[in-house]
C-alpha cells in the first residue's frame, strides 16, 4: 500500500489548502448537518451540491478517481444497509434518499481530511480546548499508525521469505502471533519514545 | 459495524452522542486518576497498534471478510479506561480520515463499539475469572468477552437504526445480529491468540492480568462499576428493548410483502419462559420490557459460567 495511504493530498497547495482548519472543519460539520436534516429525495438540489463537491476537489487538485475510490472503501456497511432498507416495505423511495445522503456525507468528509493536514485538526482541537491527554494521544497516534504499518509490512517480508506460503489453519495462528509481536514492539518503542520526550524536556 | 453518515436520524444523532459523550468522560476522569505521564505515549502506541491491526483482514464464510474490533483485546492489556479512550480515538480518525463511519454518526459508533464493546466484554471477562481463575478460564473469558462484545454492539446499532426509522428492527436485528455472530467467531478466536503469544513472549506486559495470576487483578472501586453499568444499561434500555419484544412484526411485514401466508406465521415460534418479554404486574410497558431484559441477561450469563467453570475443571483434572 502507499505509505501516505491515508490522506495522501492533505498537504497539497491550493487556496482551498491554505485556508484555516477551523473554517473547514465548520463548514464541513455543517454541510453534513444540513443534508441530514433536509428531506430530499431526487430533487435538483443533490445533484447539484454533488458537483459543487467535484469541483471544490478538483480545485484543490485532488483527482475524482481518489474520490470514487474512497467512497467505494466505505461500500461494504453502505450496500449492506442499503439492501436492508430496500427489503422492507415502501422501502426504494427511502433507499435512494438516504443513499444520496450518505453520499454526500462521505464525498464531504472524504474531501474534508484531504483538503486539512491533520496536524492542524490537532491544534485546532487543542485550542477548543479538549482534554490534553485526548489530543497528546491522538497526535502520538496518529504519528505512529505509519510506523507501526510499515513494521508489520517488514514483518510480512520477513515472514513470507521464510515461509513459502501457508496453509489454511494455520493463517489464523500467524495473524494472532503477529499481531502479538507487533504489540510487544508498540510497546517497546513507547518506552523509547517516552525517554526521548523526557529528554527533550516534555511535561504532561 | 461502523454507521455511515445519513442512516441516523436527528433525536437518535443527539442521544448517542449525549450518552457517548458521559462514557468518554468517565474513562476520562477515572483515567487521569491511575495515569502517569509514562503512559501517555504507551496509549498513543496501543491507539496506533489497535488501528493497524484493524487493517487486517481475516476470512468469514462465503467470500466476506471481518476485522479485529479490539475492545476486548486493548481492554486486557492496558485496562478498560484506557481501552475506551483508545478505541473512541480509534474512531475519531477512521471518521475524520477514512471516511469509515459518519461524522455525526460517531457519537453512535463510538457508544457501541468504545463503551459498549470495552464495558459488555470487560464485564463477561470480569464474571468468567471471577468463577473460572485457571489459565482456561482466562482463555474462555477472552474468547466469551471477545464474542460478546462484538455481537451486543452489532444489536445495539440495529437497535439505533430502527429507532431512526431507517432499518426495520425485524430486518435489521437479524442481519446484524446474525452477520456478528460469524465474525465475533473470529474476534475471540484472534484476540485469544494475541494473547496467549503475548503472555508467552513477554508475560510482564500484562503483570497482575495475565492467565496464571488467577484473580489477583484488584478490583476497581464499586463506583466505577456503578457509572459505566448506569451508561451502558440506560443506552441499551433506551436503543434495543423497545423493540426486542416487537420483532415478530417486523417477520409479519417482510412475510406480507414477499407474499407469505401470515398465518403460519402467527403462532409464536418459541414459547419462552418471560413470554413477549414482559414481566408480569408491571404496568409500564418499556421499563417492564427492560427489566425483561436485564433478567434474561443475567440468566444467560449464570448458565455461561456454569458450562465455563465445567470446562475448566474438567481440563483442570486432565492436565
Amino acid at each position: 500500500m502507499h505509505p501516505d495511504f491515508i490522506d495522501r493530498y492533505s498537504r497539497n497547495n491550493s487556496p482551498i489548502h491554505r485556508m484555516p482548519a477551523g473554517v473547514k472543519c465548520s463548514a464541513a460539520l455543517l454541510l453534513v448537518a444540513c443534508i441530514l436534516v433536509s428531506p430530499w429525495t431526487l430533487t435538483g438540489a443533490s445533484p447539484a451540491l454533488f458537483v459543487l463537491l467535484v469541483g471544490t476537489a478538483l480545485g484543490a487538485g485532488i483527482p475524482p478517481g481518489f474520490l470514487f475510490r474512497r467512497i467505494l472503501g466505505a461500500g461494504f456497511i453502505l450496500a449492506l444497509l442499503s439492501v436492508l432498507i430496500l427489503l422492507q416495505p415502501g422501502g426504494v423511495e427511502k433507499f435512494f434518499t438516504i443513499l444520496i445522503k450518505s453520499i454526500l456525507s462521505l464525498t464531504t468528509a472524504v474531501l474534508l481530511a484531504n483538503t486539512t493536514p491533520f496536524s492542524e485538526v490537532i491544534s485546532l482541537l487543542k485550542r477548543i480546548r479538549l482534554p490534553a491527554v485526548l489530543v497528546t494521544v491522538l497526535a502520538l497516534m496518529y504519528r505512529y499508525i505509519f510506523v507501526l504499518f510499515d513494521e508489520m509490512g517488514r514483518m510480512k517480508r520477513a515472514r513470507e521469505s521464510r515461509s513459502f506460503g501457508i496453509g489454511h489453519a494455520r493463517r489464523w495462528h500467524l495473524l494472532g502471533t503477529v499481531l502479538a509481536r507487533l504489540f510487544i514492539r508498540s510497546t517497546d518503542r513507547a518506552e523509547r519514545i517516552y525517554a526521548a520526550m523526557c529528554a527533550r524536556g516534555w511535561d504532561a | 459495524m461502523h454507521i455511515p453518515d445519513g442512516f441516523l436520524d436527528t433525536k437518535t444523532i443527539v442521544a448517542t452522542s449525549l450518552f457517548s459523550l458521559a462514557g468518554l468522560g468517565k474513562a476520562l476522569r477515572s483515567l487521569s486518576r491511575e495515569m502517569t505521564s509514562r503512559k501517555i505515549p504507551l496509549m498513543g502506541l496501543a491507539a496506533a497498534f489497535v488501528f493497524v491491526a484493524q487493517m487486517l483482514n481475516f476470512p468469514v464464510v462465503g467470500g466476506t471478510s471481518g476485522h479485529l474490533l479490539g475492545a476486548v483485546l486493548i481492554s486486557v492489556l492496558a485496562g478498560m479506561n484506557a481501552g475506551i479512550v483508545i478505541i473512541s480515538l480509534i474512531l475519531v480518525v477512521q471518521a475524520f480520515l477514512f471516511a469509515d463511519g459518519g461524522i455525526l454518526a460517531l457519537g453512535a459508533n463510538i457508544f457501541n463499539m468504545a463503551i459498549v464493546g470495552s464495558v459488555i466484554g470487560t464485564a463477561m471477562y470480569r464474571g468468567i475469572r471471577l468463577i473460572a481463575p485457571g489459565r482456561w478460564g482466562f482463555y474462555v473469558g477472552v474468547a466469551a468477552a471477545a464474542w460478546c462484545s462484538t455481537v451486543v454492539a452489532a444489536i445495539c446499532c440495529a437497535g439505533q437504526l430502527a429507532w431512526s426509522g431507517t432499518v426495520a428492527w425485524g430486518i435489521g436485528f437479524p442481519a446484524m445480529a446474525g452477520i456478528h455472530m460469524l465474525i465475533g467467531i473470529g474476534e475471540a478466536v484472534i484476540t485469544a491468540i494475541v494473547l496467549a503469544a503475548v503472555t508467552a513472549t513477554r508475560p510482564d506486559l500484562l503483570s497482575g492480568r495475565g492467565p496464571e495470576d488467577g484473580n489477583a487483578a484488584p478490583l476497581k472501586p464499586l463506583g466505577n462499576a456503578v457509572v459505566y453499568g448506569a451508561i451502558v444499561v440506560a443506552g441499551l434500555a433506551l436503543f434495543v428493548s423497545p423493540f426486542s419484544s416487537r420483532w415478530p412484526d417486523g417477520l409479519e411485514k417482510v412475510a406480507a410483502r414477499f407474499g407469505f401466508d401470515t398465518a403460519r406465521l402467527s403462532a409464536p415460534l418459541m414459547a419462552s419462559p418471560l413470554a413477549e418479554y414482559r414481566m408480569p404486574g408491571i404496568g409500564l410497558v418499556s421499563v417492564s420490557t427492560a427489566l425483561a431484559g436485564t433478567v434474561g441477561a443475567a440468566v444467560v450469563s449464570v448458565a455461561a459460567v456454569i458450562v465455563v467453570r465445567a470446562i475448566s475443571r474438567k481440563s483442570a483434572k486432565t492436565s
